[in-house]
């Protein structure tokens, strides 16, 4: 949807973007973030041409935006500033509708498409229509901003630190509120932050900048877990500590020294491995890794009872619910809790079983939240 | 004293009538000259704000010539007559409402004519829309200003010959004739303040809701 293709600014001679490529997908929620003066805004703002690049191409929707008309290529892309903007001499109707009057949207078709935004955000049109912005709070205010982006339904929204001057509270409804409107509308977002809680919050993917050039873009979760180097990790550094339990993945919680028996082991010397490890079951693979169920010891004993078994692949072994070693923690931890289990086995995608995630696990690893150190680094 | 007024206003009401109405026309005249010269320049200075504040501050030195000088000036061109009186008040109106022009539209804060550029208004409908609007207020005031000021620098147009209250004033003054001088003067005075009072209530009217309420805070 937005690509950068070796883009560089300066301004005079100053270098404030240096060869950047992006790809930014259709439908993705992408974030900016970086310390201040790292080159957010002006990114953003060549995406509509606010500001020209000086070397390099920029395509939306496939389209070099340096062939289009700027005036034509912004009426086609929603554009909301942190000062928010609103019109101060024009009511929250007349703002709204700025963009379809510039693109000379029957007064019907206007005044519909205001109410129905209007409602899609729980503001009655009764009521706030014939407002000023004045008198509006100001995350009211923000959110007829964004309304007022999305007015022509534009399949790309440019955010520049929209919620940057609300209040915390106020601030994390419209994120809510923002995160639901892209995913129900399927919208491309460009957003620009200060905020690593807010980014890990409402990206797809979050780019992570630096004098001008992209330290690394990747995904929250890949981000967090897997930071490209020292700045990532200084920049990230308290998220960390705060919300571990959201984002860590399960092969960095899982213990992954687990016993397992192949099918064709021995049934004694299994049984004899088990009371030296002090387990409860069996975890049974074939000869490859590959998970096969587990057998629990009273299962063991009841069937020892019965006849003789040489090897414990003569044993149907018990299904359990795995999870992948990718998957988020916290799906761990949700899965242990709801169906109750004693532990999860942890499967890589051939489903060689990998670890195991223990309720002691997910008790080491909410320490390490909330302790602020990982919980397999102590 | 009172009687005395009183006589002279009744002996003299059709000349004064006729004054009062030069003195309007000579002053609307100007004021309206002087807005369509002052508010056009003062928006296409806002747009090279380089040259504009110098603009400005060359244009406020001539506010300080003297009327007399103006009219020495002018006389040569002009002749004896309104026209001359005219065009020195038209020069004169011109500054306050200039300055107003271009500071209420300076003053327009950058994230609106971002907000309006970054939703694809072009020059033009920035300016119709967004920075005209939002300025209106302040440039009614320097109209303001700038007729209160006019109308009383009017009265001295009688001396090119332009008419008005001046006549009555100068008259009255030739004579030694308190009476007509106070019968010049105060209805030059009403005339000032009523003015202002009407124009202020323009200024008020083409303010929108959500900018008086921004403005008190
Ligand atoms: N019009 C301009 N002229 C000169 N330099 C500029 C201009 N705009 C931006 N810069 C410089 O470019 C650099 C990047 O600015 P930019 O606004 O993109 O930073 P940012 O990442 O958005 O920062 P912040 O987080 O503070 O908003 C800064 O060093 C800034 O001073
Ligand atoms: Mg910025």
């Amino acid at each position: 949807m937005v690509v950068f293709d070796n883009i560089s600014k300066s301004f005079g001679n100053n270098v404030v973007i240096q060869n950047l490529n992006l790809n930014i997908k259709r439908g993705q929620f992408a974030v900016l973030i970086g310390p201040s003066g790292c080159g957010k805004t002006t990114s953003l703002r060549m995406i509509n041409r606010l500001i020209e690049p000086t070397e390099g191409t920029i395509l939306v929707d496939e389209q070099d935006v340096s062939k289009v008309n700027p005036v034509d290529l912004r009426r086609r892309i929603g554009y909301v500033i942190q000062q928010i903007g609103l019109f101060p001499n024009m009511t929250i109707e007349q703002n709204i509708e700025v963009v379809p009057k510039l693109l000379g949207w029957p007064k019907e078709k206007r005044r519909e498409r205001v109410r129905e935004l209007l409602e899609m955000v729980g503001m009655n049109p009764l009521q706030y229509c014939n407002r000023y912005p004045s008198e509006l709070s100001g995350g009211q205010q923000q959110r007829v901003g964004v309304l007022r982006a999305l007015a022509v339904s534009p399949p790309l929204l440019l955010m520049d630190e929209p919620f940057g001057a609300l209040d915390p509270i106020t601030r994390e409804t419209l994120q809510d509120e923002i995160k639901k409107l892209q995913t129900d509308l399927g919208i491309t977002i460009v957003f620009v932050t200060h905020d690593i809680d807010e980014a890990v919050k409402l990206a797809d993917i979050i780019i992570l900048m630096k004098d001008g050039k992209v330290i690394q873009a990747a995904p929250p979760e890949e981000l967090l877990s897997n930071p490209a180097g020292d700045f990532v990790r200084e920049f990230i550094g308290k998220k960390r500590l705060r919300a571990n339990y959201d984002v860590d993945l399960v092969r960095e919680i899982m213990n992954a020294k687990v016993f397992t028996v192949t099918k064709s082991k021995g049934f004694a010397e299994s049984i004899s491995l088990m009371r030296q490890r002090n387990v409860d079951s069996l975890i049974v693979t074939d000869d490859d890794g590959k998970f096969e169920g587990v057998i629990p010891v009273e299962k063991l004993r009841e069937i020892a009872g019965k006849k003789v078994i040489n090897t414990i692949g003569e044993i149907q072994p018990e299904k359990i619910t795995t999870i992948n070693l990718n998957a988020q923690a916290r799906e761990a931890f949700d899965t242990i809790l709801q169906e109750k289990l004693p532990y999860l086995i942890v499967v890589d995608s051939k489903n060689k079983v990998r670890g195991l995630v223990t309720k002691t696990s997910l008790v080491k690893a909410l320490a390490g939240a909330v302790w602020g150190d990982n919980a397999d680094d102590e | 004293m009172m009687n005395d007024f009183l006589a002279t206003l009744h002996s003299n009401w059709d000349r004064l009538v006729g004054a009062f109405g030069a003195h309007v026309q000579i002053a609307l005249t100007a004021v309206a000259f002087g807005a369509m010269i002052a508010v056009p320049l003062g928006i296409a200075l806002t747009r090279y704000p380089k040259i504009g504040q110098k603009v400005i501050a060359v244009l406020s030195i001539l506010q300080t010539i003297p009327s007399m000088v103006m009219f020495g000036i002018l006389l040569p061109f002009t002749g004896i007559g309104r026209p001359t009186a005219i065009i020195a008040l038209t020069l004169y109106s011109i500054l306050p409402i200039l300055r107003n022009t271009y500071t209420g539209i300076s003053d327009v804060s950058d994230s609106y004519i971002d907000a309006g550029k970054g939703m694809g208004m072009n020059g033009r409908q920035i300016l119709f829309r967004v920075e005209l609007p939002i300025a209106l207020p302040v440039i009614v005031t320097g109209i303001r200003i700038s007729s209160v000021y006019i109308i009383s620098w009017a009265t001295v147009a009688t001396i090119v010959g332009g008419g008005g209250l001046g006549d009555i004033i100068f008259i009255g003054v030739a004579r030694h004739n308190h009476a007509m001088i106070l019968m010049g003067a105060i209805p030059a005075s009403l005339l000032a303040i009523t003015t202002s009072f009407i124009v202020g209530r323009i200024a008020k009217a083409v303010t929108p809701r959500g900018l008086r309420r921004e403005r008190a805070r």
